[in-house]
């Protein structure tokens, strides 16, 4: 490999990452570190990129803790923390519930329409985000096309309550990520061999018991994919509960935002993405342990 | 009939699918309302569109939409690219860990703290706030996924096909220009599409990163939808899904018919 290409191929992308993405990091972890002051930027001590790395050591020894005591004393971070676990477990396990059978159903279904059928998972992949949050407010507003649907057809007299309440964020949650469910599990049921459960129920095991015994033991690695790439993004997820859950559902990402937008907080806001990123590594080496094994698995 | 499709199979296989695009159709349908309430269907009509096309407000975002994607898919497909060649083929250099966790930290990083903290930064070195910033964030984000497309296609290529390209006078650049990029110019599609759709959905990096004058579509949609639910957001909506739909579908069209081809002259040889 010639010399100045391979330094191109290293260098500009580490360059960039460097610049953009570490350097901001670090950014961050001090400021989190600093003082709230009234000023702009919003943070004391300021510290002068221009004096170079001296600068930088030179500012970080003029540290406080502040922030993070503030935030561990009040209880509004310690709840936004553990609502949007207790959120994002839910919504996973409800993803699960969906996505599996949906994974299944396509696994089992005739090798002709597979292909059309994994295109129609992927596709909403590509479409946005946001719009695809949007849609549900329609739905689930009191006077939405939900509650106009079950009020015509008389199985509820009064309008549901369910837009801008925790369940909203469930389903919007659900609906957000239930490809990541249900690609990774449709890609070990594809691969598993159906004869192993057949040759479970010539043994006399009931079609449950086979399914649990077989199929479920199988489709392990692509469960716990699914539900860790549900899991770790819906941890710190903004739009969702923003746009569906109102002002009572707590989450960490709208906790951030506001300390940062409305109060203009930013050693706060700076400390609550410290914490929230120290979280998510517990989740994110679990899943690259079992990613690890799998792969081990299938060698 | 494949005897294992079983009618619980066909059940949750509709019922799936008709969670994932009955809110979407609606939505469509609904951006044909005549009605200025969304949820009251009134008859149909295209007045939203046209009122849509006469607001200066959205067209204005739209635009900053289309050069911040068009800019940053581009360059996040070089710098990804270049990325992925690194972590396929470059296995021994000084700060090698660093490097690969700095590629797939961005994957997993919630959007907010990476928009928090590219403010941080465009803050303490005085850059002002707009087209740019977004751009240079949504290249940072998205130059990730891109090395991540490539790196899958590159793991599977042989690369002895380079190294007989340098040994009949190739340099190293001609020899991956002319020889590599050819064959993992589909991923490296696939990587530019995908870049440039999520800087066409960001809101959060968008809303952190940019200034005044360079609203965002995103930004616009949000603080629209906040006030309320209106046919013109459906309309917008409505064409936004229309555009990338298209684009999804050609995409795997040339894809099919290039692996026809393919297929084709390897039967010729």
């Amino acid at each position: 490999m010639g010399s100045f290409f391979k330094r191109i191929t290293i260098g500009l992308p580490y360059f960039w990452l460097c610049i953009l993405f570490l350097l901001p990091f670090l950014i961050v972890l001090r400021v989190a570190f600093s003082e709230p002051v009234l000023a702009m930027p919003p943070f004391a001590p300021q510290f002068d990129l221009s004096e170079g790395w001296q600068g930088f050591v030179q500012s970080v020894s003029q540290f406080t803790t502040y922030n993070f005591q503030f935030v561990f004393e009040d209880s509004l971070y310690t709840n936004a923390y553990l609502s949007s676990l207790r959120i994002a477990l839910i919504s996973t396990l409800l993803t699960l519930a969906i996505g599996f059978p949906l994974a299944y159903g396509m696994a089992r279904s005739p090798m002709t329409i597979r292909p059309i059928l994994l295109m129609l998972v992927i596709l909403p992949f590509w479409t946005s985000f946001l719009i695809r949050v949007y849609a549900w407010i329609g739905i689930l507003k009191p006077e939405g096309l939900m509650n106009q649907f079950l009020m015509s057809v008389g199985i509820i007299s009064t309008p549901l309550r369910i837009y801008n309440t925790e369940i909203a964020v469930y389903i919007g949650i659900v609906y957000s990520y239930l490809p990541f469910m249900v690609l990774p599990i449709y890609a070990t049921l594809e691969k598993m061999d159906y004869s192993f459960v057949e040759a479970a129920r010539d043994l006399g095991c009931s079609s449950i018991g086979a399914f649990w015994k077989i199929t479920a033991r199988l489709a392990l690695p692509g469960v716990l994919a699914g539900c860790f790439l549900v899991f770790i993004p819906a941890i710190g997820e903004f739009v969702i509960p923003e746009l569906l859950g109102g002002s009572q559902t707590l989450m960490i990402g709208k906790t951030l935002w506001s300390e940062f937008f409305n109060n203009r907080d930013w050693p706060v806001a700076s400390t609550v993405a410290i914490i929230l990123l120290a979280i998510l590594v517990v989740p994110i080496v679990l899943f690259q342990n079992a990613q690890a094994r799998a792969t081990e698995a299938n060698r | 009939m494949n005897k294992n499709w079983s009618a619980f199979n066909i059940v949750s296989v509709v019922f799936g699918f008709t969670f994932l695009y009955l809110p979407i159709v609606l939505l469509i349908v609904y951006s044909f309302n005549a009605s200025k309430l969304v949820t009251v269907w009134g008859g149909f009509s295209t007045h939203w569109y046209s009122e849509m096309l006469s607001n200066q407000g959205l067209m204005d975002a739209a635009w900053v939409t289309a050069r911040v994607g068009l800019l940053s898919a581009t360059v996040a497909t070089v710098l990804g690219t270049l990325a992925a060649l690194t972590l396929v083929r470059h296995t021994r250099f000084r700060g090698r860990t660093l490097f690969t966790g700095m590629v797939y930290a961005p994957l997993v990083m919630p959007e907010v703290i990476t928009g928090l903290s590219l403010l941080l930064l465009f803050v303490s070195i005085g850059f002002e706030r707009g087209f740019w910033t977004v751009s240079l964030a949504h290249i940072t984000f998205s130059m990730c996924f891109v090395a991540v497309v490539v790196q899958s296609r590159l793991v599977s290529y042989d690369m002895s096909l380079e190294e007989a390209a340098q040994d009949l006078g190739c340099t190293p650049f001609e020899a991956f220009y002319k020889i590599t990029l050819p064959v993992i110019l589909p991923a490296v599609i696939a990587g530019w599409m995908l870049a440039f759709t999520l800087s066409l959905d960001d809101l959060v990096i968008a809303s952190f990163t940019s200034g005044p004058g360079a609203t965002t579509l995103p930004m616009k949609i949000f603080s629209q939808v906040r006030l309320g639910v209106t046919p013109e957001i459906n309309a917008v909506c409505t064409v936004l899904i229309g555009f990338v739909a298209t684009g999804v579908i050609i995409a795997s069209l040339i894809n099919k018919r290039r692996m026809v081809n393919n297929a084709r002259t390897d039967a010729d040889i």
